[in-house]
C-alpha cells in the first residue's frame, strides 16, 4: 500500500512543473490566488530562516540595533570566527557527527538483523513474543526513565556520547522494528530459496540478498534516526556528563547564560549547528519526503 | 531457548498439517535477534524497572534510602506544581495537535492542487521537519522577545509591546506557535499522501453532479481523509505530551512555573534531591502514556487497510 501512496509525489517531483504545465495546459488552469497564498504561508517557515542568516552576518555594532530583518551592512563573518571559539565548533561537531553516525548505522544494523529472524521464525513463541516485547518500548518516553538511565550510564561509564548512541539506538528501535517487518512480509521467500539451493547458509543469504532489498526501508529508518540523533536536546544533555563532549544542540545554551547580547555570534553559531541537516535535506529531499511519508504511514 | 520448541502447544503444531515447523531453529537467528534483545532491555526495562522500585523508597539519587510505601504517590497527587505540569501539558497538547492539523490539511489541500511552485513550496514547507527544536526555540525566543514588542509597540499594540515570553498567561501561545511550526511537516507529508490517494474520477464525478468547490472538500475529501486525521491526532499528541526541548529554548518553564512540562518536572528530580519522589511522578506519566496507547490501538484498530 505504501508504493501506492508514494509513487505520486515521485512522478511529480521528479517532472518539472513547468513541463508538465504545458503538457496539460488545455484541461487545466493555475490557481493564482492559491499560489499567491501558499507563497505568502511559506514566509512563515522562511522569516525564522533569514533572520538566523542574516544576524550570524551583522557586525556585533548592527547585531544590537533592535531590528532582526535588516540585511548585513558590511558583511561581518566575526561572529563565525567567535562562535567557533566560543562553542568549541570543530569538538561539538565531532560529537554530533559520531552521536549520529553511530545511531543511524546501530539501528539500521539490530533493527533489520532482529526483523529478519524475527520474520523467518514466526511461527516460534519466543521470535513472536521478542516482537511484540520490542514494539512495547514505543509506549515508554525517554521521560519516564530519564532519571535511571542517567544514574545507570554514570554508574557504567557510558555518560558520553556511547551512551547517547546505545540509548537513542534503543528508542528508534520499535519502530524501525516494525518498519522492517512489515517491509519484509512483502520480500517471496522464494526469492531466499533459490538461494538457498545454490548453498548459501542462512547470514549469506542475509548480507547478499535481503538486505540490500531492504535498502528503501532502510533509508527510511536511517532518515527517522539521523534527525532524532542530530537534532535531539534533552538526552545528551541529560546522558553525557563532560561538558567538553557535548553535541552541538545542547553547546547552543552557553548563549543563554554567558554571551547572551552578542547576538550575531549567537546567531552565527545556530547557522553553523543547523546548516548541516538544511543542506543534506535540500540534496535529499525527494528522498526524504518519500522515506518519512512512508515511515508515517506504515507506523 | 530450544526448550520452547518441546513445550506441548509447539509438539502440537506438527499434527496441524505444518511440516516445517518441526525444524529446528537455526542458531544464527539467536545471534541475529539476541543482541537487540540484551542491549534492549538493559536501556530501557531495566532502568524503568529500577525507576518503578525507586518510587516507593526515599532515595534522593545517592547514598542511603528505605522503603517508604505509597508515601510519594500520595505527595504528588495532592502536589500543586505537578496538577499545574499536567493541566499545562495536556491543554498545549490539545491546543497544538488542532492548531497543526487544521494548517497541515489546509496546507495539504493546496500543494496538491492547480498551482505553482509546486516542488519548491513543498519542499520549503517541510524544512522545519529537519531543524533542531532547541535551535530553532532559540531563533524564536529572540524574536519573541526583541522583534515582536518591537512591531507591538510602533503599530501601538498593547499586549504585543511587552514580550509574550514574559507574561504567565500568554507564554504558551509562543510555545504552541513554535511547536506547531516544528510539527506541521510530519502532518503535512502524511496528509498529502492520503489527498494523493484519493482516485481523481471521483471529483470529476461530483464536478459533473454539479458539486461545489466547497462540497467537494466537505462531502468527499474530508470522509475520505478521516483516517489520516485520526493518524495524525493521536501521533502529534502523543510527541506533545514528552514537549521538552522547545519549552526549554523558549521559557525554560517560565515565567515562574507556568510553562513547565511533565517530562521538565520529572528532569528535576535530577539534582534537587527529589530523586524518588519525580520517579513517583515518572510513573504516573508512564501509567497516563500507557492508557493513552491503549486508546490508541481502540481508535486505529481496523484503520489498517490505509
Amino acid at each position: 500500500m505504501t508504493t501506492t501512496l508514494t509513487t505520486p509525489p515521485r512522478s511529480e517531483t521528479s517532472a518539472p512543473s513547468g513541463a508538465r504545465g504545458r503538457a496539460r495546459k488545455p484541461r487545466e488552469r493555475w490557481n493564482r490566488p492559491g499560489t499567491l497564498v501558499l507563497v505568502l504561508c511559506s514566509v512563515t517557515v522562511l522569516l525564522p530562516l533569514y533572520v538566523t542568516l542574516s544576524m550570524a552576518f551583522k557586525s556585533p555594532a548592527q547585531a544590537v540595533d533592535g531590528n532582526a530583518f535588516s540585511l548585513p551592512a558590511p558583511l561581518s563573518v566575526q561572529g563565525f570566527v567567535q562562535a567557533w571559539q566560543l562553542t568549541g565548533f570543530p569538538v561539538g561537531l565531532a560529537m554530533s557527527l559520531l552521536v549520529t553516525a553511530g545511531t543511524v548505522a546501530a539501528t539500521i544494523l539490530l533493527a533489520a538483523l532482529a526483523s529478519y529472524a524475527i520474520m523467518r521464525n514466526w511461527e516460534r513463541r519466543m521470535f513472536r513474543w521478542s516482537f511484540f516485547y520490542l514494539l512495547g518500548a514505543m509506549f515508554i518516553p525517554f521521560p519516564v526513565v530519564a532519571l535511571p538511565q542517567i544514574q545507570l550510564t554514570g554508574r557504567l561509564g557510558l555518560d558520553n556520547p556511547a551512551g547517547v548512541v546505545l540509548l537513542a539506538t534503543m528508542f528508534q528501535l520499535s519502530f524501525s522494528v516494525l518498519l522492517f517487518t512489515a517491509f519484509l512480509r512483502s520480500i517471496p521467500a522464494e526469492l531466499e530459496e533459490s538461494a538457498r539451493i545454490d548453498g548459501a547458509t542462512t547470514a549469506q543469504t542475509f548480507w547478499r540478498l535481503v538486505f540490500p532489498l531492504l535498502a528503501p526501508m532502510s533509508a527510511t529508518v536511517g532518515i527517522f534516526a539521523f534527525l532524532y540523533a542530530w537534532n535531539d536536546f534533552m538526552m545528551p544533555s541529560l546522558i553525557i556528563s563532560d561538558p567538553a563532549l557535548q553535541t552541538l544542540p545542547v553547546r547552543q545554551q552557553l548563549f543563554q547564560t554567558q554571551f547572551s547580547n552578542n547576538y550575531n555570534v549567537s546567531f552565527a553559531s545556530y547557522l553553523m549547528a543547523m546548516a548541516p541537516a538544511i543542506v543534506a535535506y535540500l540534496f535529499t529531499q525527494r528522498w526524504v519526503m518519500q522515506g518519512v511519508t512512508q515511515g508515517a504511514v506504515k507506523g | 531457548m530450544s526448550t520452547l520448541t518441546t513445550t506441548p502447544k509447539g509438539a502440537a503444531r506438527p499434527k496441524r498439517g505444518a511440516p516445517h515447523h518441526t525444524r529446528r531453529v537455526e542458531p544464527v537467528y539467536y545471534l541475529f535477534l539476541l543482541p537487540s534483545l540484551v542491549l534492549f532491555t538493559l536501556a530501557i526495562p531495566v532502568p524503568a524497572i529500577i525507576g518503578i522500585f525507586f518510587s516507593f523508597t526515599n532515595s534522593i539519587g545517592i547514598g542511603d534510602w528505605e522503603l517508604v510505601g505509597l508515601v510519594n504517590y500520595v505527595a504528588a497527587f495532592s502536589d500543586p506544581a505537578i496538577w499545574q505540569s499536567y493541566l499545562f501539558t495536556f491543554g498545549f497538547s490539545l491546543v497544538t495537535v488542532l492548531v497543526v492539523n487544521v494548517a497541515a490539511f489546509l496546507l495539504a489541500v493546496g500543494l496538491t492542487s492547480r498551482i505553482r511552485l509546486k516542488v519548491s513550496l513543498r519542499a520549503v514547507f517541510v524544512i522545519p521537519m529537519v531543524v533542531s527544536g532547541i535551535i530553532i526555540a532559540y531563533v524564536f525566543n529572540f524574536l519573541f522577545s526583541n522583534s515582536l514588542p518591537a512591531a507591538g509597540t510602533s503599530l501601538g499594540i498593547p499586549f504585543l509591546s511587552t514580550s509574550l515570553l514574559a507574561n504567565p498567561d500568554l507564554a504558551w501561545v509562543a510555545i504552541v506557535a513554535v511547536t506547531a511550526w516544528q510539527a506541521v511537516p510530519g502532518a503535512l507529508l502524511i496528509y498529502i499522501a492520503g489527498l494523493l490517494a484519493i482516485p481523481g474520477d471521483v471529483y470529476e464525478a461530483a464536478e459533473i453532479d454539479g458539486a461545489s468547490r466547497a462540497q467537494r472538500l466537505t462531502r468527499i475529501t474530508l470522509p475520505l481523509m478521516a483516517g489520516y486525521v485520526v493518524i495524525n491526532v493521536i501521533l502529534g499528541f502523543k510527541n506533545f505530551l514528552n514537549a521538552y526541548d522547545i519549552i526549554v529554548g523558549l521559557t525554560n518553564g517560565g515565567p515562574g512555573t507556568s510553562t513547565r512540562s511533565v517530562a521538565m518536572t520529572i528532569i528535576t528530580g535530577f539534582n534537587s534531591g527529589d530523586y524518588a519522589y519525580q520517579m513517583a511522578n515518572a510513573t504516573i506519566f508512564f501509567v497516563v502514556a500507557v492508557l493513552i496507547a491503549f486508546l490508541q490501538l481502540s481508535v486505529t484498530r481496523g484503520r489498517n487497510t490505509l
